[in-house]
């Protein structure tokens, strides 16, 4: 299956090698750079790059191009979701994932790597056997280890791969059992000229962190678990139980994870909880642009907007704006063309806007192109769906949890075309 | 220095053992032997660069080992070569500090391929290690053995393998499966042994094991699907408890069985299509096999899974095995996984297109999900146009063209470009819409983006061509774009369209031409042969007005630079200029060159590639990848069902494993207080167990009692199959009964049905040829053959690999065989193979050597010589073996062809073998006697193939035209005329042979 790994940074250095068979000369990354140089964005590289004797299977995250060189047939999403998951595994272990991470804790990600592939297939994922077999790095057990010459690598053996609950350690033990939901729903949707709606839908996500002694059993049930349409579970999701209750019965992996993620589906009328006034023109002959927005609140439950951020590509044309906003700063990139305008939160009695001119090209007739508006909010204490979690009761352990649980809404592929 | 300390670190290691005295002694020596050898080389050239890590390696602190193996390991991660630190390393393989003893693993098996001797000096730690009590000290011992590379402890690992596939624990059993792929790829020769391994663990219960073996199976005998028979209804019923991987793995596999064992659920619709009423009368009513249903039943809960290879492992499954009505189930969760990163969105478009292709009602609801976004990159942007044309007819074509209206003004121009296509294939499949497209395309010309331009004219180009004579103004308009638009296919085109229907616009063409015969020097070649053709065609309708102009043009042409030019210059001359000499043809000129011509059919480029499994690799590409294990056809009557059923046994391993999850709804509807300590929630199901076991002593039909168990289950969800089941429940009982007879029958079957199944699939190592270099009377006992072994040689790309086999035939032993005194034409190298110390008697080694032929033929000679004996021998290469396949699309392939014309290309007539007439076997052939890849091809009356001589990367382009009766036409293209005519032959004999 997978024969090697390279990573390969921004400015195209390979500053990673891995083999898990015998080794492939790292100039077969030269098929990667070719496509690399042929593609004229970063997120144009083709994922599947066929050559002579190889393959190569890549994803870009975090800036980073983690390429797997495949040497005969293989499903190529089984290539590109185990690279996700290493990319998760490493964010997990280090806060995030850069290259002077990787180079930092480069035994620790070597010794990931060697744990979770045998031979190119996939052999420990889940992070609950990681984390039992290689210790997250932390300053204080960094500096433990310089003093007292012990070890990242856990001196038990990992029994996690053993059980029969792969994704629970046992004998877990906390002082304070606590388990918090978040119910977080993202608005896709693309918004015409004349302000009405071509496609909404909601894409919603349970992440928990559940912090329980011993073996819990937990079951999680909704006031209106109609409105799923479509769901997908952590593997700990009894898919019966759902099939026939629609209540979600699991035993929690512990600490963060993400349960259940679904999607409403856009038969449900979706709530747009923000409007856009435009004016963006350009006229023939001058060398100038008018450029005007406003802001208005629409369908918010009287929750406040907040967090908004709005940013749009002008066209190349544009080479500089001369903008007045009525609250928050913008920017704008003269290189790259991006306008962005951090709004923070919306005063439904004082309408946010930004005004003003936008300078062309002399002589440069007026741009055919219309930029496209991108926004994100945020509205704490709401789920737009109207989703809302009935109760969650534990079985299994007699301690009594503390129980918490958080909605929110966000804007996620938010498009209003001009 | 280091040898003082690596006999301290093997003196304290060995103090543990408790093993035999003189085995320890024998080891001892021979490790000094190899020690000294190899400090005596390091001494030479290893530079003092490592010298301080060794002493920390040397040194007895495990903190300064750990130090100096973090460095060594960064080094490697970094790819520095470390491997002079071998011998330093090795020596802590049995330290006690646990992660030195990983790290020194991970060094061990990323440098054992090199230095195979030290290596050797590990491998007792391991075999130590297997006899453990530990049951995961065990696994990572065999785990690590099975990971070090080396040829010589294959019978070791073999026999760790096999006792591994009978251990009491189900992870040390996993892990013996994940090693049999590692023995299978360095030495294919243990299959058989493998394979009876292999069949062992297929039939181990646990959910862990599972995954593991299937990968196994797939990895060493995929063709073996016999051996699946037995364990199919397990399988079905473990699936959704094995770990995610393997469940990707184990239903690409459980797809290809399918599509052998069943019948085709939806064979009366498709027939209904080709044949009406005779095939009515023949046709008998399809029963669904219950064994067919489960598996589409257990898979269908995984389309929840968050891992989007399970899902679209499923969605393929459903795809290829479920009846019509069924599929659409698939649509939402792949939709679904489009919110996922953005390389998973590109497999899954990609993918959503083909199918989208043959079942496009299963995407309509869905139509919005696949709109553009303006952040989307590129490629995702394409993919998503592709899926909307797809889509597209007479209801939604409104809403589409709206939408795509926003996309022309978006500022990615390659995706303007594709979105004016995408509107032109709209056009042309629904014809309500075509004016409106027509219009709008026109409106597109007077764009500022010149792309744009010249896309929408080459798009309008293909429109008109269906009606011409309503559209004679916008030909008109176009003939006034030729001053402005420079894009060459874009003159060409309009140059084209003038040309064509020059009758329509009479005025503008002679003026057009005119303008054109005054820039021709400078035009690019595609432009020249339009403007050649429009003159032609004026010359023969409107030969007043443009003859001096087409003279003036033809003489131009007659000395352009292009033979293509000159080449067509000379032939059109001849055909219309009317001379004593002309022949026959030059009447007929009008007709040939003002033909009507049909209507270009604008397709999808994912049309008919369902052909591939979706999913895979080979279905992205669009050509078959290494390893491909071809979907076969379904048969056309269903193979006996019986081969399935199984003896009940006590499967009470399997209890302890499935429980916690899907199984576990059993207990939890039982209400929560039973659920006290992990023993208890065994219960119900040991119960059930017990009850079955009960039974099965007071009833002797056993097999039905479980059959029952699972259908009871799944009665709810599927009530509407529970008829034609109970249908085919009673024939069963019947089989049953009968079951004796049967088996005899379906023993016969199976060997068939292997066989089958091997003749579908290429594989170019089944190809390999075998030279002999050597014969054993000649070489004293020792015989020598010589295979080019297709692989890429890693030390230099430029090299071609030789595979050679020694085998000493004689009663002594061989030793030191190594290669000298190599005489080689200029230019040509070698890169020797490692020296083999000792080649036993009656055994069999393996070396790989790289040469770099120079793209010639000419033999390598050299001495080979043994510790007695010097043979002279030497290397010649097939012609077809000095190139290496490369990947062309179709269109490259044609473009590259079209440079390599005139004397680069080389035709041979051919008449077929007869046994060689189908395209299988052509491709086979030509595989076989040359290395080259498969070309995808549009037309199925052509193969072609294309690869790139190894040294210098000369394009080789393969054509192999078939016509009736076996007659074909072969033509090479390659810039090297030398090989191109010694491959015609090679390839011709191959073919008529």
């Amino acid at each position: 299956m997978i024969h090697s790994l390279f990573l390969i940074n921004a400015s195209g250095d390979i500053f990673l090698e891995k083999h898990w068979k015998s080794v492939v000369s790292r100039s077969v990354c030269d098929y990667f750079f070719e496509a690399q140089e042929r593609a004229t964005e970063p997120e144009n590289v083709p994922p599947v790059i066929p050559t002579p004797h190889h393959y190569l299977i890549s994803v870009l995250r975090h800036r980073i191009y983690f390429v797997a060189v495949i040497q005969s047939e293989v499903p190529p999403l089984f290539v590109i979701e185990f690279l996700h998951r290493v990319v998760d595994t490493f964010q997990d272990y280090f806060g995030v994932c850069t290259e002077a991470a990787i180079k930092d804790n480069v035994v620790v990600v070597y010794e990931l790597l060697e744990e979770m592939l045998d031979n190119g297939f996939p052999l420990a994922t889940e992070s609950n056997i990681l984390k039992e077999l290689i210790k997250p790095p932390t300053i204080l057990r960094t500096m433990v280890n310089t003093i007292t010459g012990s070890t990242n690598v856990g001196e038990q053996l990992p029994t996690g791969q053993l059980s029969v609950v792969p994704w629970r350690r046992t004998g877990v033990k906390y002082t304070n059992n606590e388990a918090y939901f978040d119910v977080v729903e993202e608005i896709d949707a693309i918004i015409d000229k004349s302000g009405s709606t071509i496609t909404a839908e909601i894409q919603g996500v349970i992440d928990a962190c559940v912090k329980l002694t011993g073996m819990p059993d937990l079951t999680l049930s909704f006031m209106n678990p109609r409105l799923l349409d479509d769901v997908s579970f952590h593997p700990c999701v009894r898919f019966k139980r759902w099939e026939a209750e629609r209540i979600l019965s699991f035993i929690p992996p512990d600490g963060n994870f993400r349960l259940l993620s679904y999607h409403v589906s856009s038969q449900n009328l979706v709530a747009i909880p923000v409007y856009i006034k435009h004016n963006i023109t350009f006229r023939e002959g001058s060398s100038q642009g008018r450029f005007d927005l406003t802001l208005g609140p629409k369908q918010t439950m009287g929750k406040a907007v907040e967090s908004v951020l709005v940013s749009s590509q002008l066209p190349r044309g544009v080479l500089n704006a001369n903008l007045n906003p009525s609250q928050g700063t913008y920017t704008f990139d003269p290189v790259t063309k991006m306008l962005s305008w951090d709004v923070g939160k919306i005063n439904p009695q004082k309408l946010p806007s930004l005004k003003g001119t936008m300078s062309l090209q002399a002589g440069a007739s007026k741009p055919d192109e219309n930029p496209t508006i991108n926004i994100q909010l945020k509205i704490q204490q709401m789920a737009i769906s109207g989703l809302k979690v009935n109760r969650l009761d534990m079985y299994g352990e007699k301690y009594k949890p503390f129980k918490g649980i958080k909605y929110m809404t966000k804007a996620g592929k938010f498009q209003v075309r001009t | 220095m280091g040898l003082i300390g690596f006999e301290a670190a093997f003196h304290t290691s060995n103090s543990i053992v408790s093993g035999s005295l003189l085995q320890t002694l024998v080891q001892f020596e021979h490790l000094m032997e190899i020690v000294k050898q190899v400090s005596s080389n390091f001494q030479c050239f290893s530079s003092l660069r490592h010298d301080d890590l060794k002493e920390m390696l040397d040194s007895n602190k495990d903190s300064l080992k750990l130090e100096a193996m973090k460095r060594i390991v960064a080094m490697i991660a970094r790819g520095k070569n470390t491997s002079d630190l071998f011998p330093a390393v090795v020596k802590n393989v049995a330290c006690k500090n646990i992660e030195v003893k990983k790290l020194v693993y991970v060094y061990l098996v990323r440098y054992a391929e090199e230095q195979q001797d030290l290596a050797l000096l590990s491998i007792s730690t391991f075999q130590r290690g297997l006899k453990d009590p530990n049951q995961l000290i065990r696994a990572s011992a065999l785990r690590v053995l099975s990971s070090i590379r080396v040829t010589i402890i294959v019978p070791i690992m073999m026999l760790a393998i096999k006792e591994a596939a009978s251990d009491m624990s189900p992870y040390v059993r996993k892990t013996a499966a994940h090693a049999i792929p590692k023995l299978y790829s360095l030495d294919p020769e243990q299959k058989d042994q493998l394979i009876e391994v292999i069949e062992k663990l297929l039939a181990d219960k646990t959910t862990l094991v599972a995954g593991s073996v299937v990968m196994a199976f797939e990895e060493v005998c995929p063709e073996r699907i016999d051996l699946i028979h037995k364990n199919y209804r397990k399988l079905c019923n473990l699936l959704i408890d094995v770990e995610e991987w393997g469940q990707v793995v184990i239903i690409n596999m459980l797809t290809r069985y399918a599509r052998t064992q069943f019948l085709n659920p939806n064979m009366n619709e498709e027939k209904d299509k080709k044949a009406e009423a005779p095939a009515m009368a023949k046709r008998k009513p399809y029963v669904m096999d219950p064994d067919h249903r489960l598996l589409l039943r257990n898979t269908k809960p995984l389309l929840q899974s968050r891992n989007a290879a399970v899902v679209m492992a499923v969605a393929q499954l459903y795809f290829h095995l479920a009846p019509k009505a069924e599929v659409g189930v698939i649509a939402k969760a792949l939709v679904r996984l489009l919110r996922s990163h953005s390389e998973v969105q590109y497999v899954v478009l990609q993918n959503v297109a083909t199918m989208s292709i043959k079942r496009r009602g299963m995407f309509e609801p869905y139509l919005k999900s696949f709109y553009i976004r303006s952040t989307d990159p590129t490629q995702i942007k394409v993919l998503k146009l592709e899926v909307l044309t797809n889509l597209a007819n007479e209801t939604n074509i409104s809403t589409i063209l709206r939408e795509f209206q926003t996309y022309i003004k978006s500022m990615d121009k390659d995706f303007v470009a594709a979105t004016i296509q995408a509107i032109g294939r709209c056009a042309t499949n629904i014809g309500e819409v075509r004016d409106t497209c027509l219009n709008g395309l026109v409106q597109l010309l007077s764009n500022r983006d010149e792309l744009v331009v010249a896309e929408s004219v080459v798009v309008i180009k293909k429109l008109l061509q269906m009606q011409p004579e309503k559209h004679s103004d916008i030909i008109k308009h176009m003939a006034k774009l030729t001053d402005n638009i420079q894009v060459p296919m874009a003159r060409a085109s309009i140059l084209w369209l003038i040309g064509e229907y020059c009758e329509h616009v009479p005025k503008i063409a002679p003026d057009v031409l005119r303008k054109m015969a005054k820039s021709f020097t400078n035009e690019e070649d595609i432009v020249k042969l339009q403007i050649i053709n429009l003159a032609a065609k004026l010359y023969l309708t409107n030969s007043k007005q443009t003859k001096l102009l087409t003279q003036y043009v033809l003489n131009l042409a007659k000395y352009d630079q292009n033979y293509d030019i000159r080449d067509r210059a000379r032939f059109i001359r001849q055909l219309i200029v009317p001379t004593e000499k002309s022949g026959a043809l030059s009447k007929y000129a009008k007709k040939l060159f003002l033909a009507l011509k049909p209507a270009p059919v604008l397709e999808s480029p994912f049309k008919d590639r369902d052909h591939f499994q979706l999913g895979s690799l080979s279905h992205l590409l669009n050509a078959k990848a290494g390893g491909y294990q071809e979907l076969p056809d379904w048969p056309e009557a269903a193979p006996d069902p019986s081969v399935r059923n199984v003896e009940v046994k006590d499967s009470v391993r399997a209890v302890g494993t499935v429980i916690y999850r899907d199984t576990g709804v059993l207990w939890a509807l039982q209400g929560p207080q039973k659920v006290e300590g992990s023993e208890g929630c065994s219960c119900p199901r040991a119960r059930k167990h017990e009850r079955k076991s009960k039974q099965r002593k007071s009833e002797s039909e056993s097999e039905s009692d479980e059959e029952e168990d699972s259908e009871s289950e799944s009665s709810q969800t599927e009530s509407e199959d529970s008829e034609s089941e109970a249908e085919v429940k009673k024939k069963k009982k019947v089989l049953k009964k009968t079951h004796f007879k049967h088996s005899s029958h379906a023993n016969m079957y199976r060997p068939f049905l292997h066989l089958l199944l091997c003749l579908q699939t290429i594989s170019p190592s089944s190809a390999l040829k075998s030279y002999e270099m050597l014969h054993r009377i000649t070489g004293e006992g020792l015989s020598v053959e010589y295979c080019f072994s297709r692989q890429p040689f890693s030390p230099d790309a430029n090299m071609v690999a030789v595979q050679m086999q020694f085998t000493n035939n004689a009663t002594s032993d061989t030793k030191n065989l190594h290669m000298e005194d190599v005489k080689l034409q200029s230019g040509m190298r070698v890169k020797e193979f490692p020296e083999i110390e000792l080649l036993p008697a009656g055994e069999m080694v393996t070396a790989v050597m790289g040469i770099d032929f120079c793209d010639s033929t000419q033999a390598a000679n050299f001495q080979l010589c043994t510790h007695t004996r010097k043979f002279f021998v030497s290397i010649q290469p097939p012609v077809g073996e000095l190139m290496r396949p490369v990947f062309l699309t179709e269109n490259e392939f044609k473009k590259e062809q079209g440079q390599l014309m005139g004397m680069n290309e080389i035709t041979e007539k051919i008449t077929l073998d007869v046994k060689c007439r189908n395209e299988h076997s052509i491709v086979q052939r030509v595989i076989t006697a040359a290395n080259l890849s498969r070309v995808p091809c549009g037309s199925d009356k052509e193969c072609r193939f294309a690869g790139r001589t190894v040294t210098s990367s000369s394009l080789v382009l393969v054509t192999v035209a078939t016509k009736e009766e076996g007659a074909a036409k072969l033509t090479i293209n390659c810039e090297k005329m030398v090989i191109g005519t010694m491959l015609v032959k090679d390839i011709l004999l191959a073919l008529t042979q």
